[in-house]
């Protein structure tokens, strides 16, 4: 962690002072339409989520499972570009007052032009990036460009990250630290046990920054469980197997009785 | 920080955090084996006594009279086991595995050659064996599918995407994500996150070690041209290797072409400018994309040059024009094979025909007291279904429907 605090960082530790665990939701943009996401968005801001995860759909989503992979590929299909995730993304952040992430492969940035997409992201009022396939060690001009523009790269902890590598990849972030539940691909059951509760207070330990826990985390038995061993739950594959399932409407009643 | 394996701006290791480890663990391994000279002399034994290496240069005595020009020859990758230069690589990467630790491989494959190369290679040493292939490549070889079922390997189609070889690697590294502990990831070409570029092209450098030493000894000369086919760019840094110190030495890959250029239709990344620099399956180089960065279908005639990007090393080179870089129509590549087998009795893959093609395009222009090298990456057993259709051979298609017939009534009659 550097000598600053985020923007993402402070609205995190505000919301935490009202509440135990907070709950961040993630939504492939454009899928299945702009409008469906726009939609979803405001259900979920509605229905208390406190921070959302908004993925700039990619060909070859190497880090996720069937269901978003599955999400992205529609996503691309039905016409989404980058343009038009960035449009959506300013239009979301203007309407609703929770903070959004990007979250996106390495190859978009890339194509972009690195400083150019985090000028954009800051301009929009997109406060941090998930990229899975940039390790701190790829991503030298990334981490400058966040840095220089007061955004927060948030980096993945693992059940196989040694506490060293924990502290390096702390190092390298700001705003929360994003720790998955366990090896795999997203959309794949997890087992909330003792295991894991070890693995958080390694987790813990290696970082001062805000820790979410993602991957398989989808019923309210799963947010008691991480309630006091981490700061945010995160919902993904979930909420889109649902938007498949039950369509726009079946949104809302499961956040619902997620927080309830 | 680490040097992650760059080849000027090429190559790097884009790779999800849960892999890190594993990939430090491999390439500590591979390093370790490469300082380790016991460990390439127990490769090539391997290699000399379960499949056929050294594998012989055969001079093409009757394309080079009819052609005119330089006398042409060939390296014979198509006489390993299981008929390519896939091979080199899954062998050398089974004892990796096997000093490593590891119990289970899980490889992608887009001919099915490599996917046939290593479900062998898990038979001999012990390991389980999953195998993803991209459900248009399992749709248009078959036969492939069918050895590796056979040796015990589990075929998953990959219906993800365009259906084909970057979705085979994408699904096989979804796998590894979860099972990294005791499975070792077997890329089949020159391709992906570092150290794979380095350590497959090493493997296969064994092609070009003997190829140099045998041209001499046959030609007393080193060859003026040197040709393979590039899809991941494995059999081509494996004999462009063997010459890299030889300025003289010019050394051309060649690409699928497929229906044209400007076609859209075709995997050329190097040989067109349609591709631009980008990342993804772990590394950096010339993909076939749009401008936001999703990748493009492409389209190639053998399924095993149908892929949106290139070894970095490759990439890399065409910069620093060590090697120029053809491409080779479909139309071009069955004729070009069709004339090989008539004429030479040779057989060799439809990957490897977009050498030939590119050779005899070029020989006639050269003088006779030239000599020229094409890698036969792999023979076209596999490619019967393919090439029977591209030549239209009735008595095929007859062989067929009475088969499928016959099987109808079999299944009828309970
Ligand atoms: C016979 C043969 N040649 C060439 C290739 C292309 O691979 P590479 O460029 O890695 O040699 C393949 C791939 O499947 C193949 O089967």
């Amino acid at each position: 962690m550097a000598e600053y605090a985020t923007r993402l960082e402070e609205s995190i530790r505000a919301a935490r002072q009202k509440k135990d665990l907070l709950l961040m939701t993630h939504i492939v943009l454009g899928y299945p339409d702009f409008d469906s996401s726009a939609r979803v968005v405001e259900d979920m801001v509605e229905a208390g989520v406190d921070l959302m995860e908004l993925q700039i759909p990619f060909s070859e989503p190497m880090a996720d499972g069937p269901v978003i992979l599955k999400a992205n590929a529609e996503a691309l299909k039905s016409g989404a570009t980058v343009e038009r995730s960035f449009e959506m993304a300013e239009w979301l952040t203007q309407r609703f007052d929770i903070p959004f992430l990007f979250m996106t492969y390495y190859n978009i940035l890339f194509c972009q032009g690195i400083d150019k997409f985090v000028s954009r992201c800051q301009s929009i009022g997109i406060q941090g990036c998930i990229v899975p396939d940039l390790p701190p060690a790829e991503g030298q001009d990334y981490l400058d460009a966040m840095r220089a523009a007061r955004l927060a790269p948030v980096h993945i902890f693992t059940p196989n990250s040694t506490p060293q590598r924990m502290q390096f990849l702390d190092q390298n972030s700001e705003g929360f630290i994003y720790s998955v539940a366990r090896k795999g691909v997203t959309g794949k059951e997890t087992s909330f046990t003792d295991d894991l509760a070890d693995y958080l207070s390694t987790c813990r330990e290696n970082t001062s920054l805000p820790l979410a826990v993602g991957f398989g985390v989808k019923s309210r038995e799963d947010i008691e469980f991480l309630t006091g061993k981490a700061d945010i739950a995160v919902i993904g594959s979930e909420t889109i197997r649902v938007l498949e399932t039950e369509g726009v409407e079946g949104v809302r009643p499961f956040i619902d009785a997620l927080v309830a | 920080m680490r040097n992650s394996g760059y080849y000027s701006q090429f190559g790097g290791a884009f790779i999800p955090e849960i892999l890190v480890s594993t990939f430090d663990e491999l390439e500590s391994a591979y390093l370790e084996a490469r300082d380790d000279p016991s460990f390439w002399q127990e490769y090539v034994e391997l290699m000399s006594t379960y499949s056929c290496r050294a594998t012989p240069i055969t001079r093409l005595d009757n394309l080079s009279d009819e052609l005119g020009g330089a006398n042409i020859y060939v390296k014979r990758e198509d006489l390993n086991h299981t008929g390519a230069h896939k091979a080199n690589n899954v062998m050398g990467q089974g004892l990796l595995t096997r000093r490593m630790g590891k119990k289970r491989v899980i490889a992608e494959t887009g001919a099915g050659q490599h996917g046939v190369a290593t479900a062998t290679m898990a038979a001999k040493f012990g390991f389980d064996c999953t195998i993803y292939m991209g459900a248009h490549d399992v749709a248009r070889q078959r036969p492939n599918v069918f050895w590796m079922e056979q040796m015990g390997a589990t075929v998953v189609a990959v219906s993800d995407g365009s259906q084909t070889l970057k979705d085979a690697i994408n699904e096989a590294f979804r796998d590894w994500v979860t099972n990294m502990d005791d499975t070792h990831y077997v890329l089949g070409t020159a391709c992906g996150p570092h150290p794979f570029p380095e350590m497959v092209s090493w493997f296969q450098s064994i092609i070009g070690t003997e190829a140099r030493e045998q041209m001499l000894e046959r030609t007393g000369v080193l060859p003026k041209r040197v040709y393979a086919c590039v899809g991941g760019g494995s059999n081509a840094m494996g004999l462009f290797s063997g010459f890299f110190d030889d300025d003289a030495v010019e050394l051309i890959g060649v690409e699928a072409g497929g229906r044209g250029k400007g076609s859209g239709q075709h995997a050329a990344r190097l040989a067109y400018d349609d591709a631009t620099i980008g990342v993804a399956q772990g590394y950096k180089t010339f993909f076939l994309q749009n401008m936001d960065g999703q990748m493009q279908d492409t389209h190639s005639v053998s399924a095993g040059l149908d892929y949106v990007g290139v070894s970095p090393i490759l990439s890399h080179l065409h910069e620093t024009k060590r090697v120029r870089f053809e491409a080779a129509t479909d139309e071009e590549v069955v004729a070009a094979m069709q004339r090989t087998v008539r004429r030479e009795g040779l057989i060799p893959a439809l990957e490897s025909s977009h050498a030939f093609a590119q050779a005899f395009r070029e020989a006639p222009e050269m003088s006779n007291e030239d000599n020229i090298l094409i890698n036969m990456s792999g023979r076209a057993d596999k490619d019967i279904f393919t090439v029977a259709d591209a030549v239209h051979d009735p008595k095929w298609r007859e062989f067929i429907i009475d088969k499928a017939a016959a099987y109808r009534r079999e299944m009828s009659n309970g």
